[in-house]
């Protein structure tokens, strides 16, 4: 029996068009579902415009630096994120300063939008960390780390989000937090990243449980970058993704994810009803993946050169550029941004190659928080190993 | 980040005051109420664990005394619980997770082994893991499937992880406050066989750090250790073999990760002889990691090698032959006459 074809998101019938204001040559044209988010957009000035388009520009440049880098063997592994600009750079935009974000693992750009300095980013991938930034340092915009096993940040992130339902219930006063009780404004709210992928993994539909249980403020954005490395998304779901979150009795909407607009919209629309007891909401924002899901992988053996080029006529940053020209920004601005971007990547790349290498005795340093006697013996006996090597080199100089 | 005030006791809430005689399932009860009265960052997580209070009843009434948002009945699902608490504690809560039987941690392990052990190594130890996961375990409940098991191993093989078992009343009153206290992942393996067991708990002074070993009754012909329902059967193997007269002392290990090893050297030291007892299948166990230990550091005080009494290499079997597979007494005291005659 041959597989029937199921055609992907968003041509099932019945499914509302996803919120989009630019067509794809970035003229605004909005979608009829994108009039209710319209307003959301007055937040945004011509100057955030530039920056967001600035915020692209820069990431893009520093995500192929970075897969130079890889195949020249100065990283281990790298994560493009090429053609995801447009939803990252929307989304992040959108939160505010007290909202936690925990990203899966290719989300460069809200990193980056959120203070983390993408030097740090890169190291985790140059085999110096596990991590690299501190996300209890405010200057990293609540900026979680990424996490590689899939979908177990989404855990992290529904509990976070009723950390903050907790707090607000203790403000208040409250020591109740029965079932069916209606969401509360928190104030702050929780943005959690992952890929279609993860859609199938057993964590994301608990977190998803957990966070309509608990009415948490919580975003589930869902990048549908229509490749799960070489498994296509009609693989991993026979309905649009965004429909399985009504399931769960959650708002959700599909949004055109090379639209900024739409993307920064949306997201600000159910975060302000996340923090303000609106409960969680859910984002599939329909992407692709214009590089391979890592340098490990060679789409040339699954993906269609034409579909390829078919979403590559719809590349977030060349649309964004047709909609900031036509508000009339001059050429000039874009020159400049390219040019201030390659010379950034460059001296972000620069950085990567000179990054120190971890102390030894580092890997033993915070295994706990309290001291583990196995750990301290096994931190000693290095040490004293290794300096049994300089002993020896000392005695033959 | 939250900053979390701790507060008094809600107002009605009473803890142990005066040495009081209890059973072990209690003793948890009452060591949860005071830790939760003392930090109210300290919340509760698990299935069932509300107005049933659990199955076993460890958190019997917490719910009615210290309300819904801090004893959360979860949806069913240990991942969902165990990751929750994760981001819970990211926020500076401390979660005590109830896992309702050993054999369904699983569904839980990814998120303990890959998640929660590893994030304070990740985060370069600014950020800590105060969760204490509660896992009744073992057999002699004559139960079903997944319902008996010794998972511990799994555990004390992951570095970031603490792993203890108490085998007292008074000890599972304390180590319960202390595993809350501690900024690290503690495994906390009930001795479920044990919860009707009582003693005597005394709520002025802790009996001894969480993670120290204990000698629970002195000897001098062999050391016999084990932890959890095993140091029962390992007094009653001591009762026998005084006896027929060869003198046990029973080492009670309360922590297996880390394993405070120097009381049980200076015993081994003492004795020269040494059996160690689990429940848990004996294939790349505690026990065998116990043994090793010994073999490294006290080679030259054994007049036998040290021998291992566990459970089968076999799936936990049907409750009607779990007292074949579970050691009891007459197993400890065959390899005590073994390495005595060796």
């Amino acid at each position: 029996m041959t597989e029937q074809f199921i055609p992907p998101a968003p041509q099932a019938d019945g499914d509302p068009e996803p919120v989009r204001f630019l067509d794809d040559a970035g003229a605004y044209a909005p979608s009829a579902t994108a009039a209710e988010f319209a307003q959301e957009l007055d937040a945004a000035t011509e100057d955030d415009l530039r920056q967001w388009y600035r915020d692209m520009v820069m990431t893009r440049a520093f995500d192929t630096e970075c897969t130079h880098l890889q195949r020249q063997g100065q990283l281990a592994l790298w994560v493009p994120s090429v053609g995801q600009e447009g939803c990252q750079v929307g989304l992040a935009r959108a939160a505010e300063p007290q909202d936690h974000i925990f990203p899966a693992y290719r989300e460069h750009l809200v990193a980056h939008v959120r203070g983390v300095n993408l030097l740090d980013v890169a190291a985790q991938f140059r085999g110096l960390t596990h991590g690299g930034w501190d996300v209890t340092d405010p200057a990293h915009g609540n900026f979680h780390l990424y996490t590689l096993v899939l979908g177990a940040q989404t855990q992290h992130a529904t509990g976070y989000a009723l950390s903050q339902v907790l707090d607000a219930k203790r403000r208040a006063g409250s020591t109740s937090l029965d079932a069916g009780e209606p969401a509360i404004e928190t104030g702050d709210a929780t943005m959690v990243f992952y890929g279609d992928g993860t859609t199938s993994q057993g964590d994301a539909n608990e977190s998803l449980i957990f966070a309509a249980s608990y009415q948490t403020p919580e975003v589930f954005v869902v990048q549908n970058n229509r490749w799960a490395i070489s498994v296509p998304v009609t693989r991993q779901s026979r309905t649009p993704l965004y429909r399985r979150a009504l399931g769960f009795g959650m708002r959700s909407v599909q949004i055109d994810g090379n639209d900024p607009l739409a993307a920064f919209a949306v997201g600000r629309r159910f975060l302000r009803e996340a923090r303000t007891g609106g409960g969680p909401g859910y984002i599939e924002a329909l992407t692709y993946r214009i590089g391979a899901h890592t340098t490990s992988d060679d789409p040339t053996r699954y993906r269609e050169a034409g579909e390829l080029e078919e979403w590559q006529l719809r590349d977030p940053i060349a649309r964004f550029e047709g909609y900031l020209r036509s508000l009339g920004v001059e050429d000039a601005f874009f020159e400049e941004t390219r040019a201030w971007a390659t010379a950034e990547a460059r001296t972000i790349r620069d950085g990567i190659l000179t990054l120190p290498e971890p102390e030894a005795d580092s890997m033993f340093a915070h295994v706990y928080s309290e001291p583990h006697p196995r750990i301290e013996e096994q931190r000693e006996w290095l040490a004293r190993y290794e300096s049994s090597f300089a002993e020896t080199d000392g005695e033959r100089a | 980040m939250s900053v979390i005030a701790e507060t008094e006791a809600p107002a009605g809430v009473t803890t142990l005051t005066e040495r009081t005689t209890l059973p072990l399932a209690r003793a948890i009860n009452e060591g949860l109420r005071a830790a939760m009265a003392d930090d109210d960052r300290v919340i509760l997580m698990g299935e069932d664990i509300g107005p049933l209070g659990g199955v076993f009843r460890v958190t019997d009434k917490l719910q009615a005394d210290f309300g819904s948002a801090r004893v959360l009945d979860t949806p069913l699902a240990e991942a969902g619980i165990v990751g929750s608490a994760i981001g819970l504690a990211m926020n500076g809560y401390r979660p005590v997770l109830e896992i309702q039987f050993d054999g369904f941690i699983f569904p839980a392990f990814n998120q303990i082994v890959t998640q929660l052990a590893k994030i304070t190594s990740r985060h370069d130890g600014t950020l800590s893991m105060p969760i204490v996961i509660r896992v009744p375990y073992g057999g002699h409940i004559g139960a079903v499937e997944h319902h008996q098991e010794s998972p511990e191993a799994y555990f004390a093989h992951t570095p970031g992880l603490r792993v203890v078992a108490p085998s007292t009343p008074n000890d599972a009153y304390w180590m319960i406050q202390q595993a809350i206290a501690s900024p690290d992942p503690v495994l906390f393996f009930e001795p479920k066989a044990k919860y009707w067991q009582k003693g005597e708990v005394d709520p002025s002074a802790p009996s001894a750090p969480l993670h120290a070993t204990r000698v629970a009754r002195e000897g001098t012909d062999v050391t016999v250790v084990g932890h959890g329902a095993m140091v029962t059967t390992l007094l009653q193997a001591a009762e026998v073999a005084q006896s027929e007269g060869v003198s046990l002392e029973v080492v009670d290990l309360r922590s297996v990760s880390p394993i405070d090893y120097e009381p049980l050297l200076a015993s081994v030291r003492k004795t020269g002889r040494v059996v160690v007892a689990q429940e848990a299948q004996g294939g790349a166990s505690v026990g065998g990691e116990i043994a090793a230990h010994i073999g490294e550091h006290a080679f030259y005080s054994l007049q036998a090698p040290v021998l291992r009494v566990s459970g089968y290499d076999v799936p936990f079997p049907p409750a009607k032959l779990e007292g074949v597979y579970l050691p009891d007494a007459d197993r400890v005291l065959e390899a005590v006459d073994r390495t005595m005659h060796y």
